[in-house]
């Protein structure tokens, strides 16, 4: 084997888990999950509509697992994601137009997204139990 | 003394290596913030039609102002979701052939998706 060939083995860059999680990664990261959470959610309420546009027997089947327990704990983890990816990316506009980017801004809009994507969720979440 | 490297011509079309440019980043930007409103009324409807029978529902949706922002909120919001797949596939998915396969199933799914919704919609609003 020629010197050119052989496999070097260069020292690995530390990997993520010798990091301390910051408030700033964490909604990063999150933000991808809720947005990958949304993507399947979408597809879960196409498929109501399209439900809704078939007899009321499958419809009826389909609603009753929405009603039951699974389906509103379902709903609540729904509103979650999409409180949370709304807030967070309407602080990723603030970004792309050149705002927020010191330190202590990218904190306490990090922190106002949490507060008010879980105010947001518990709020409407039980307002819809109480509809049922 | 220009430091770009590109010409004149190349700038002004503001396409890059790949000759797509900010289209997809654009895209993305603008499918986010038509989603700010649809999105809020879409969370708040469904709240309020989450527990709803068949003849509620089916009323709700035919409704024309309901009809219109929900057939928004379908194509806007799976246009948005698939382009942020996308972005996700091309980080983490490394092979290229899976990586293609992958943004390709994910397009054809939200196209297929997306237009059953809207039929649906359409069906229910128009009585068939």
């Amino acid at each position: 084997m020629s010197v050119a060939n052989r496999p070097v083995h260069r020292p690995l860059s530390p990997h993520l888990q010798v990091y301390k999680p910051q408030l700033t990664s964490v909604l990063s990261i999150l933000h991808r999950a809720t947005g990958i959470a949304l993507s399947v959610g979408a597809l879960y309420l196409a498929t109501w509509v399209i439900y809704a546009a078939s007899n009321p027997t499958a419809y009826a089947l389909f609603q009753g697992f929405n009603t039951s327990i699974l389906g509103r704990i379902v709903l609540g983890g729904w509103l979650f994601c999409t409180f949370y990816h709304l807030c967070n990316g309407i602080r990723h506009l603030f970004w792309d137009a050149g705002y927020g980017f010191e330190l202590k801004d990218a904190y306490r809009s990090g922190w106002i997204v949490v507060a008010v994507a879980l105010i947001a969720t518990a709020v409407s979440w039980i307002v819809g139990l109480r509809l049922v | 003394m220009n430091s770009d490297l590109r010409t004149p011509l190349a700038r002004a079309r503001g396409l890059g290596s790949a000759r797509v440019g900010v289209h997809h980043w654009w895209a993305q930007r603008l499918t986010a913030i038509a989603l700010i409103p649809l999105v809020v009324w879409f969370a708040i409807s469904l709240v309020m039609m989450s527990g709803a029978d068949y003849g509620a529902v089916r009323a709700w949706i035919g409704s024309p102002v309901v009809m219109v922002l929900l057939i928004l909120t379908i194509a806007i919001g799976l246009h948005h979701g698939q382009l942020g797949l996308q972005v996700v596939i091309e980080d983490y998915v490394h092979g290229d052939g899976f990586k293609l396969a992958l943004i390709v199933a994910v397009r054809f799914i939200a196209v297929l998706f997306g237009l059953a919704a809207i039929v649906a919609v359409l069906r229910i609003g128009f009585g068939s």
